[in-house]
């Protein structure tokens, strides 16, 4: 019988697109196991992992760890590395086989490369960087309670074309996040979602689990005629280069690091390093000739606007402020509690820099660990 | 007034244009250094602002007054140095070849300099004659096929990077006045002709001005343009053009000083809360947000008025540089006032704008000549 | 050998952005811009145009004042631009509106010189799924976040951007790329650009051109057409005035580290 993505009774259980670089499976994939556990319970049905590369089994076995009851692994050397064409294809044909009710790809640079093409092709709707997933609706409403600023409890949840309670959910920003959207899938299965890095929760690594894994090796047809482009190499790169203008993650020094000032713009570099970011200063330190012109933030310097603007022992004069005061988010660490820099500060911590920040650091180290393990 | 789309359109490029291009370390290095940015010079040639006004046929874009005046409003809001870039081909230098030269001419100068690949100035002022342009004393003399030009200009915008220049000379030297004076223009590289140190300016820092010296300087007579004898009309025609130029200027200058006094008033606090909320301070805003808006109407309008070919474009020109500029001026000295100190300091734009619009109501015609102009329009009819 | 580009006209997120009660977009207060990566597919298009000399044609869909900036596409050096647009086109999802947009592609005609190019995604939605999906609709290969691309022949030799570092993929015309900003820095218009775009060529394709396309039927275009749908929109959690740390030490240091790791904000 023909494909059909608009017979939703006949597709069921949960599948996570497991991505793959060089061999080394990506930590996406586990944190996208572990969510779409979650979702496979909610549903009562089977979680799946699909991973496609050359000779990958070896790795199979470990999303089993995170939650999986059954992968599908597809081996062929046209596989080893990521084209568009040869991974649709097989996805497609898995997916047109075992009819799976949802389908989940990390959205990395090949996730959000893939899904839409596969998407496409099975005629289904996808949700892109999604940040949030329910199938049960009381953890929806859940969520929205404390990620929304909406009063849930006189809201109607129902709706008259679909099943609120068994139709997956797909939370993303939109608006470069000034807008939430949740969105659903309900005429066509798979319901489809690509969902954000580092986000979802990684579940604790369960022996039992990994070993009890089901590997399965389907038939699958692919040939080179199948795909058209050519990948060339594959070159990691070294450490990003970034400026201040485009940087997600800014630690500037000001005024308060003269006690100590190689000691404190090394601290800021380690505390932006962690973070992935760059470091930036007021006009003092500039002037002072501790710090090169290119890092000032402020009206004479470059006006930022990161994620995070990390304020280390400056004041807050009105010429800093007017460089950064648009940041997302603005943390001050200050000794005098009465600078302005307080003012526009999301978090203030008032204490002496060269002892916070080393803190900083540490507790930054213990929580990547902690997501790590 | 109400811009058309297409003018809308135009506005919207040299507003994109200005805000990315004129940087902070751009402007910050011309007032430094004073010397002209070459490579600036390139960047705008390349989009064509050299040749707004002039015709496609000479290699231009062919725009009309009021696309020209948006062009340097909007230049001069985020640089009142880097709109004098854009605008000599298309006013002082181009405008005379339009004027009165001849298709050979217009078809040998005018394509190189709509394209910025040759810069083109004018040469009217001289120590013992500015407004006073009557009181010529350079002079070319008819030598067989050629003129022999000797004399002394001042003030000459451009002159340290130009490749040519229009030149007025007495080639009459019994006629009395302005009468008697021919246009000319002048190989800068010829010999004889030599360049005066360049002036070190209030403000327009970045454009170098000198005097242009001549000994000698052979030309052959195809350099003549217009008729012999008859180039102190087109002298006072070109300017007419180029006090549309200068009020657009003012204008964007005014802008400029609007909106660094808004943003300020609004940051700065004092007692407690911003200086906006002090009456003080918003009505310094509001007389300053009218005179600009007062002003850029007069200059669209005079713009307008040129496009149609009026009679009153003249008079309109002179009204809308004397407003502009005077507004201009007291749009920076509120803006520093605002700022108080630190609008006394360099690293606010505000001061650097109290230098640069005091340019506006002297240059191509004080604001007195400005008036003298409107006055006789008036008077004398 | 031509060069398709499709583009979007988008509210101006990068300031302030206004929603409304009901969770909605206020789109008429807010300003509308190209949207920045179609920019650097458009500064592509014309990079190779200035090489080749080949014809560039930007299609958008949107509603009818969606004309200005196909305007200013032209001012900039864009050959022709095509304006897609029909009531029964509103509401598409990604799905949909590739469909569309294939559609509009194919009848205009693409040929086996020609490129389409796109950008990585739009500030509205960004999703990054209709460039994908209109090269999966029209049959033809993709690559997309591409940093850079070189032509020689009827081959395409891309370097493909990756979160760790970049993949170079060699692919043959017709395809599709999508562009990011790294890629290159759009021009401007040029002055006799914007004298001249006035009168050059805009083409409007609506229902009736494009309705017997084999990718259009009232199944799979528009509102009714799109498999997802919007449930809920709300605004996120009010950003709470800003909040002093008590203290200065170890514990601090973890409260702080552990607020912002909750709220995904590191």
């Amino acid at each position: 019988m023909a494909f059909n993505s608009a017979d939703i009774a006949a597709f069921k259980n949960v599948w996570v697109f497991c991505e793959q670089r060089q061999g080394k499976m990506m930590n996406t994939t586990f944190e996208l196991i572990s969510e779409g556990r979650k979702l496979a319970d909610e549903l009562g049905v089977d979680l799946c992992g699909i991973l496609l590369g050359d000779d990958v089994d070896g790795i199979a076995k470990e999303i089993g760890g995170y939650g999986a009851d059954s992968v599908i692994v597809c081996n062929s050397p046209l596989l080893k590395n990521y084209t568009t064409e040869g991974y649709t294809k097989v996805i497609c044909d898995m997916v047109e086989e075992y009819k799976p009710e949802i389908l989940l790809f990390g959205a990395s640079n090949i996730g959000r490369d893939l899904a839409p093409r596969c998407a496409a092709r099975l005629h289904t709707g996808l949700c892109a960087d999604c940040t949030h997933l329910d199938v049960d609706l009381d953890g929806y409403v859940n969520f929205l309670r404390t990620g929304s600023s909406l009063d849930v409890d006189g809201m109607n949840f129902d709706s008259k074309l679909f099943d609120v309670k068994t139709n997956l959910k797909m939370t993303r920003p939109a608006f470069g996040g000034h807008l939430m959207a949740t969105i659903v899938c309900p005429r066509f299965r798979p319901a489809m979602a690509t969902v954000r890095p580092g986000v979802m929760m990684k579940r604790e690594f369960d022996n039992a689990k990994a070993a009890s894994i089901k590997v399965i090796h389907p038939e699958f047809k692919l040939a080179p005629e199948d795909i058209e482009t050519e990948v060339v190499e594959i070159v990691k790169a070294a450490k990003k280069m970034v400026d201040l203008i485009g940087a997600d993650y800014i630690v500037s020094v000001g005024r308060g690091i003269a006690k100590d000032v190689e000691g404190g713009i090394k601290l800021a570099e380690e505390l932006a390093d962690e973070l992935g970011g760059v470091v930036g200063s007021s006009r003092a330190c500039v002037d002072a000739g501790w710090i090169s012109a290119d890092h000032q933030v402020g009206q004479t310097g470059k006006t930022v606007h990161p994620k995070v603007y990390i304020a280390l022992g400056i004041s807050g004069a009105i010429q800093h402020k007017a460089g950064m005061q648009d940041s997302e988010y603005i943390i001050a660490v200050n000794k005098n509690d009465a600078a302005p820099i307080f003012e526009i500060a999301d978090y203030g911590i008032c204490g002496d820099l060269f002892k916070v920040v080393p803190l900083l650091i540490d507790a930054i180290r213990e929580s990547k660990a902690a997501k790590e393990a | 007034m109400i811009l058309d789309k297409k003018h809308a359109l135009q506005q919207k490029l040299f507003r994109q244009f200005a805000e990315t291009e004129f940087t902070k370390e751009i402007l910050d290095e011309l007032e430094e250094t004073g010397e002209f940015n070459w490579e600036m010079h390139k960047k705008m040639a390349k989009y064509g602002f050299m040749g707004v006004k002039i015709p496609k046929e000479y290699g231009g874009a062919g725009c009309d007054h009021l696309t020209y005046a948006l062009m340097d409003e909007e230049f001069a809001r985020q640089s009142a140095v880097l709109a004098l870039y854009a605008n000599t081909s298309n006013s002082l230098g181009g405008g005379p070849l339009l004027l009165a030269g001849s298709k050979e001419q217009k078809e040998k100068y005018l394509p190189p300099v709509a394209r910025g690949e040759k810069i083109l100035v004018f040469a009217l002022t001289e120590p013992g004659a500015g407004s006073d342009a009557g009181g010529t004393t350079t002079t070319a003399i008819q030598d067989g096929d050629d003129f022999i030009i000797n004399g002394r200009k001042c003030f000459i915008s451009g002159a340290p990077m130009a490749d040519w220049c229009i030149l007025f000379a007495k080639t009459d030297l019994s006629a009395k006045g302005s009468r008697g004076i021919s246009m000319f223009i002048v190989d800068m590289h010829l010999p004889g002709v030599s360049l005066g140190a360049p002036e070190k300016k209030m403000g327009i820092v970045g454009y170098p001005t000198s005097d242009v010296v001549l000994e000698d300087v052979r030309v052959p007579k195809d350099c003549l343009i217009g008729k012999l004898n008859k180039g102190f009309q087109t002298a006072m025609k070109t300017l007419d053009g180029g006090r549309l130029g200068v009020a657009a200027q003012a204008v964007g200058i005014a802008q400029a000083c609007l909106d660094e006094s808004v943003k300020y008033a609004k940051e700065r606090k004092q007692f407690g809360r911003p200086i906006a909320d002090f009456q003080g301070v918003s009505f310094m805003i509001a007389e300053m947000a009218t005179d600009v808006e007062a002003a850029r109407q007069l200059v669209y309008h005079a713009a307008q008025l040129k496009d149609a070919g009026s009679e009153e474009a003249s008079k309109a020109c002179s009204i809308a540089k004397f407003f502009a500029s005077e507004a201009a001026n007291r749009c920076a000295y509120k803006a520093v006032q605002i700022h108080g100190g630190y609008g006394y300091i360099k690293e606010y734009k505000v001061e650097k704008l109290y230098r640069d619009a005091r340019i506006t109501s002297i240059y191509e015609g004080t604001s007195q000549v400005q008036e003298i102009v409107i006055s006789s329009n008036l008077l004398r009819k | 050998m031509k060069i398709l580009v499709t583009v979007k006209q988008v509210p101006d997120t990068s300031g302030k952005v206004a929603v409304k009660e009901d969770g909605t977009l206020d789109r008429a207060s807010m300003q509308t811009i190209i949207n920045p990566d179609d920019l650097n597919a458009i500064e592509a298009a014309l990079t190779l145009k200035d090489r080749l000399g080949c014809k560039v044609v930007a299609f958008t869909m949107g509603p009818p004042p969606a004309e200005g900036m196909l305007r200013e596409l032209m001012a900039m050096g864009v050959d022709e631009t095509v304006l897609i647009t029909a009531r029964e086109f509103g509401g598409s999802d990604t799905y949909a509106t590739s469909q569309i947009i294939a559609a509009a592609i194919d009848t205009y005609g693409l040929e086996e010189e020609d490129i389409v190019l796109a950008g990585r995604q739009a500030i509205d939605g960004d999703t990054a799924q209709v460039g994908p999906q209109i090269a999966e609709k029209l049959h033809i290969p993709q690559v997309t976040y591409a940093g850079d691309i070189e032509k020689d022949g009827r081959t395409l030799t891309i370097k493909r951007i990756l979160e760790d570092g970049y993949m170079t993929i060699k692919v043959k015309t017709p395809c599709l790329i999508t562009c990011i900003k790294e890629l290159n820095t759009p021009r401007y218009m040029t002055v006799l650009g914007t004298e001249e775009c006035f009168d050059m060529p805009l083409h409007i394709m609506d229902y009736n051109t494009l309705k017997d396309h084999p990718l259009i039927d009232a199944t799979t275009i528009g509102l009714k057409g799109s498999p997802t749908n919007i449930y809920k929109s709300f605004t996120p959690p009010q950003k709470g005035a800003g909040m002093m740390l008590e203290g200065s030490g170890k514990e601090t240091a973890k409260q702080l580290v552990s607020i912002l790791t909750d709220k995904h904000i590191i």
